[in-house]
């Protein structure tokens, strides 16, 4: 029986392995170092914050790996030898596989920072990185790096009561990704949350004191900003380095083709640390995020299963959440618009609701949309992608594209009628009609 | 801000504090105006001569009780040694029968019907011995035997029932003797006490509750409840069960034991309905100032959604006028007790025969409410569970819904989640749905035909299992006293009939559904955590599969917590509500 061995049981990993157990009867074996059952990291914070024990952020019950007859092991694999098809791990004896999935995911980005490995600084990616933070409140915190989990880190400090400073480098926050309004939107937010945000503010460097505490930071431009805990989420990048020795290619990932094999044929790579050669259509090299570990993990698991089948993700979408403000995004928006684009922001006055349309000025086709405060609908918005719908039609068709739960505010009037009056050339009548709670609650 | 909720709180704990001590503070004296009241002339002479220390001042209701307990014992002893047959006068009777022939006319030689006494053992005699009439014995020793017989079950049957004071009797009595003989604060000043009790805690809920809104902006704030004594099974939960089940025991098993509260909202009772309060007046009045209350704080947790907004004032609406006022104010007119609202197989008692009875005997508004709730379980159910899924009744009507949604909103991640769980759900609920449908089936059975035995087993014993064990044990007891250990909808999750009939329609026909957004799901596992009904819901999502779970009672509670947008409550055409488990998003396997 032919036995896969899978490294890491991330999202990537553990759907590989479900999927290869729905399609084969082959021997299936995780090994991961971190905790011994599949956990949710995107719900670390939840944890940190009492809205969850640790055990809610397991989707599956404890039995469920032994009813599917997937062997687990808690260990961390330390050497590959493909020659043998071996690896060795550091407490138990070694494994023999035929194929290997790696699906080792991220490790926080650390630039070289001198001070970066001194007690009280750390980053937020695993179950050991919250332990560390639960052992002790600081009182005084920086943050370093303005990102998705820069500012989740900020909110549970918040919850702690602990006074946050946010280095941000760019002008405005998330300003690499998110057009400037919308940053703009957030950087108030954060404000008004009581969060120092220090935009072009970059750390230098972290001092300690006499016990090898952090006692306080220095940014590039010389400013001292004392603190005992410093929270560096500046990034994430592949978790590779234990690969850097071994006959596995890689570049700042694992690098693999279309069917997520690397370049040895029995070697795949999934999630996280897999950087694809040739990238999807609109589709970056290394894409850190969740859903396109599960992906990865569904595809390879068809290739190993006898059925080739190469990564072919739809187009790009994404949520978060910035406080109590949520985010979705569809399609491609850029930081700043692209030469040949053409885009409608709309924004509510309260500041909570926010969107942000991108299409091509040459055809009118609908290339993206961010939406805050305003939930959408997935397949509506898939379809239109995928269909290279035009601007008009997306507008026209706003009603079925919310997916806001019943009796909610509904905008989409407002925000066509915004629309036309920028866009007198376009101009379109919103489709279907109110419903009776519109009518009565508008 | 803070200093308000501080005081808040400290208002609340000494309302709440005086309301568990008015439990202790009456001290009792046997009433003769309760006697009067209570107990025939026969009986009230007794009690007297029974009652040794007149005037003895009980310091609390479980030394009164105890005493009226024993008190009646001995009046029942002394009317059982008084009224049984004695040996004399079997003997007697045996010689006045010489010709070994049995005959009732030699009752009339042996008792004196002038006699008082005399005359009830006689027509005992009668009522118990009448089948021996004319029977021929062979020798006076089974004469004498067979009519010893015959004064032994005069003894069990015959006397106390009719003169002392049997089981039923003497546990109403115990209540109502223990309110008539209550004296201390709660009766000499009932609107102070209203004050210090309710009035104190309201106001003290309200300031601690009311500036949450302008302390944090609107949005889902779960955060801490896990490191919440109260609100993740430490000791404060621990309390607040042991709390409200002890106060389920004594509501449905020893409510003479709650009297000083009942005297306590005698008022309130006189004011709506006219007449003095009973437990269940008491029960009531609570139960809608929890609800108003915590719906009050429900509705500022979720104030960013319209949709909890909405819902939660619909069971705040419908408690407070159809459970609390109408069926009161009914009562003023004269009217029967009705509850426009509750269905059948939850109004469990909705076809027993003293309740048919009473709304027959009301004319047209009691053929009214007959129709009104036939037409609630077999057209409103359907219908509103095909349109809106069932939670048009569990979370936005239903009462014990109400209750769950807002006293239960701190406790509903407490549900358990596991798979063995749902596995004993759904066999606990539909045992109790087979339940209540035979106890009714009996009940008709008995109403119709008169015949009160089905297979040997008593129809009213079923009732009294039913009452006891689901309606009272189960839906109260466990129901509401578990909040803090199982989350707020144990009844609702593992008993209601009710529940259990929507929710087969809900699973089968219907066009509510809980959709999926795609692919948009991180797994947090935050929908699962506070689903108060203990469905995974993160197990559908993460594979993009609608949740479309009969046990779903709608609260939208998964969708309001979810931090991506997955979820979202929709009734929409019944096409497509069961689809396949697909993740959008990964075209890899479109062909
Ligand atoms: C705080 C936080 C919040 C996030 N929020 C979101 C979000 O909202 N939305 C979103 O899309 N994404 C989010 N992400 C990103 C998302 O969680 C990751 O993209 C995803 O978890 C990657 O999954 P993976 O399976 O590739 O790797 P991982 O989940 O990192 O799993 C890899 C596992 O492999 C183990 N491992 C590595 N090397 C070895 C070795 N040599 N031997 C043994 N075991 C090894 C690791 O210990 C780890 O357990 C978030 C990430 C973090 C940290
Ligand atoms: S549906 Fe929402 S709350 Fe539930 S696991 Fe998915 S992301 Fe989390
Ligand atoms: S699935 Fe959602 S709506 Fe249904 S009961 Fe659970 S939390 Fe409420």
């Amino acid at each position: 029986m032919k036995h896969i061995v899978i490294v890491g049981n991330g999202v990537a990993g553990i759907t590989a392995a479900r999927h290869i157990r729905k399609r084969s009867a082959y021997k299936i074996t995780v090994i991961s170092a971190e905790t011994k059952y599949f956990f949710s990291r995107t719900a670390l914070m939840y944890v940190y914050m009492g809205h969850m024990k640790f055990e809610h952020t397991q989707p599956y019950e404890n039995n469920f790996w032994e009813k599917n007859n997937i062997d687990l092991i808690q260990d961390l694999v330390i050497k590959i030898d493909n020659n043998k098809k071996t690896l060795t791990l550091q407490n138990n004896d070694s494994v023999v596989y035929d194929d290997l999935i790696l699906a080792t995911g991220s490790v926080p980005n650390k630039f070289g920072w001198p001070g970066q490995d001194l007690q009280g600084v750390q980053g937020l990616y695993s179950y050991q990185d919250l332990q560390k933070l639960e052992e002790k409140t600081p009182t005084k915190a920086v943050i370093v790096g303005g990102g998705l989990i820069g500012i989740e880190l900020a909110e549970m400090l918040l919850y702690k009561k602990v006074e946050v400073t946010l280095l941000v480098r760019e002008k405005s926050f998330w300003s690499n990704v998110l057009p400037s309004q919308e940053s703009a939107l957030i950087n108030q937010l954060i404000q008004k949350h009581h969060i120092d945000l220090k935009l072009e503010s970059e750390l230098k460097c972290i001092h300690a004191d006499s016990e090898g505490w952090v006692q306080s930071i220095e940014t590039v431009d010389g400013t001292n900003i004392p603190c005992d805990f410093v929270g560096l989420t500046a990034g994430v990048s592949p978790n590779i380095g234990w690969l850097k020795d071994s006959d596995v290619e890689s570049n700042r990932g694992i690098l693999v083709d279309p069917y997520l094999r690397s370049n040895m044929a029995n070697i795949y790579a999934i999630g996280d640390c897999a950087e694809h050669r040739t990238p999807p259509p609109n589709r970056r090299p290394i894409e850190q995020v969740w859903y396109t570990g599960r992906m990865m993990g569904e595809t390879v698991a068809a290739t190993i299963t006898g059925n080739p089948t190469t990564y072919q993700p739809g187009p790009w979408f994404n949520s978060a959440k910035f406080f109590d403000l949520e985010y979705q995004t569809y399609g491609v928006v850029s930081n700043v618009l692209q030469a040949g684009q053409k885009e409608f922001y709309w924004e509510h006055e309260s500041g909570n609701f926010c969107m942000h349309f991108i299409w091509n000025s040459a055809d009118n086709k609908f290339v993206g949309v961010n939406s805050f405060g305003i939930r959408l609908r997935h397949e509506v918005l898939d379809q239109w992608l995928q269909k290279g719908a035009r601007i008009m039609e997306v507008m026209e068709g706003l009603r079925a594209a919310n997916f806001d739960p019943e009796f909610f505010k509904r905008h989409e009037e407002s925000i066509v009628m915004a629309f036309n009056a920028e866009n007198q050339n376009l101009a379109v009548k919103l489709n279907g009609k109110k419903s009776l709670i519109e009518k009565i609650f508008g | 801000m803070k200093i308000l909720r501080t005081i808040g709180l400290l208002l609340f704990i000494i309302g709440f504090g005086i309301f568990s001590g008015i439990f202790f503070s009456n001290e009792y004296v046997l009433s003769k105006e309760g006697l009067a009241q209570h107990l025939t002339e026969k009986q009230q002479l007794l009690f007297e001569e029974k009652q040794l220390e007149h005037g003895k001042i009980y310091s609390n209701s479980f030394a009164f009780t105890k005493f009226l307990q024993s008190v009646m014992e001995q009046v029942n002893n002394s009317l059982l040694q008084d009224l049984t047959p004695t040996e004399q006068e079997i003997n007697s009777i045996v010689q006045h029968n010489q010709g070994l022939t049995f005959s009732l006319a030699s009752l009339d030689q042996v008792y004196n019907d002038s006699v008082e006494s005399e005359a009830f053992k006689k027509s005992n005699f009668i009522s118990y011995g009448n089948w021996l009439e004319g029977r021929a014995f062979n020798n006076e020793q089974e004469m004498q035997e067979a009519l010893q017989g015959v004064a032994n079950n005069i003894a069990q049957y015959g006397i106390v029932s009719s003169k002392g004071f049997d089981q039923y009797k003497s546990k109403y009595l115990l209540y109502a003797l223990t309110k008539t003989s209550a004296q201390g604060p709660v009766k000499d000043y009932p609107y102070w006490m209203l004050f210090l009790t309710f009035g104190l805690s309201i106001i003290g809920a309200s300031l601690y509750i009311l500036p949450k809104t302008s302390m944090e902006p609107p949005g889902i704030k779960n955060n801490g409840i896990y490191h919440n004594a109260m609100s993740n099974k430490g000791w404060l939960g621990i309390l607040t069960g042991s709390y409200l089940i002890l106060f389920y025991v004594f509501l449905y098993f020893y409510k003479e034991h709650m009297t000083s509260w009942i005297l306590m909202v005698d008022p309130i009772s006189m004011f709506l309905k006219g007449q003095p309060a009973g437990e269940f007046f008491l029960y009531g009045f609570l139960y809608t100032l929890c609800i108003l209350v915590m719906g009050v704080r429900m509705i500022i947790k979720y104030r960013h959604s319209r949709y909890q907004v909405a819902r939660t004032i619909s069971v705040m609406f419908f408690q407070t006028a159809f459970a609390f006022l109408i069926p009161e104010i009914l009562i003023r007119l004269n009217q029967p007790y009705y509850d426009f609202k509750n269905i059948w197989p939850l109004d469990y008692d909705f076809f027993f025969d003293n309740e048919l009875n009473t709304l027959i005997a009301n004319g047209n508004l009691g053929l009214f409410m007959i129709g009104w709730g036939l037409a609630l379980t077999i057209v409103a159910v359907p219908v509103g569970v095909y349109f809106f899924g069932k939670r048009w009744y569990c979370s936005w009507v239903c009462g014990c819904g109400g209750l769950a949604e807002t006293l239960g909103d701190p406790y509903r991640q407490l549900s358990d989640k596991s798979v063995k769980a749902w596995k004993f759900e759904r066999i606990s609920i539909h045992s109790v749905l087979v339940f209540a449908i035979v106890m009714t089936a009996g009940v008709l059975y008995t109403y119709f035909t008169g015949s009160a035995e089905v297979v040997g087993i008593s129809t009213y014993k079923i009732r009294e299992w039913y009452g006891a064990g689901i309606g009272a044990a189960f839906a109260g007891v466990v129901g509401t006293g578990f909040y803090p250990l199982m989350g707020n909808r144990v009844w609702c999750r593992f008993g209601c009939p009710l529940a259990a009939y929507l929710g087969l329609i809900q699973r089968f026909k219907s066009r509510f559904r809980i959709t999926t957004n795609g692919g948009q799901c991180i797994s947090c596992g935050n929908c699962s955590t506070y689903c108060e009904m203990g469905i995974d819901v993160r197990w559908y999502a993460q594979r993009g599969q609608n949740i479309v779970r009969s046990s779903c009672v709608g609260c939208g509670v998964c969708s309001s917590v979810c931090p991506r947008g997955v979820l979202n409550l929709e009734v929409k055409d019944e096409k497509g509500r069961l689809n396949q488990p697909s993740l959008l998003g990964n075209d890899s396997f479109k062909n």
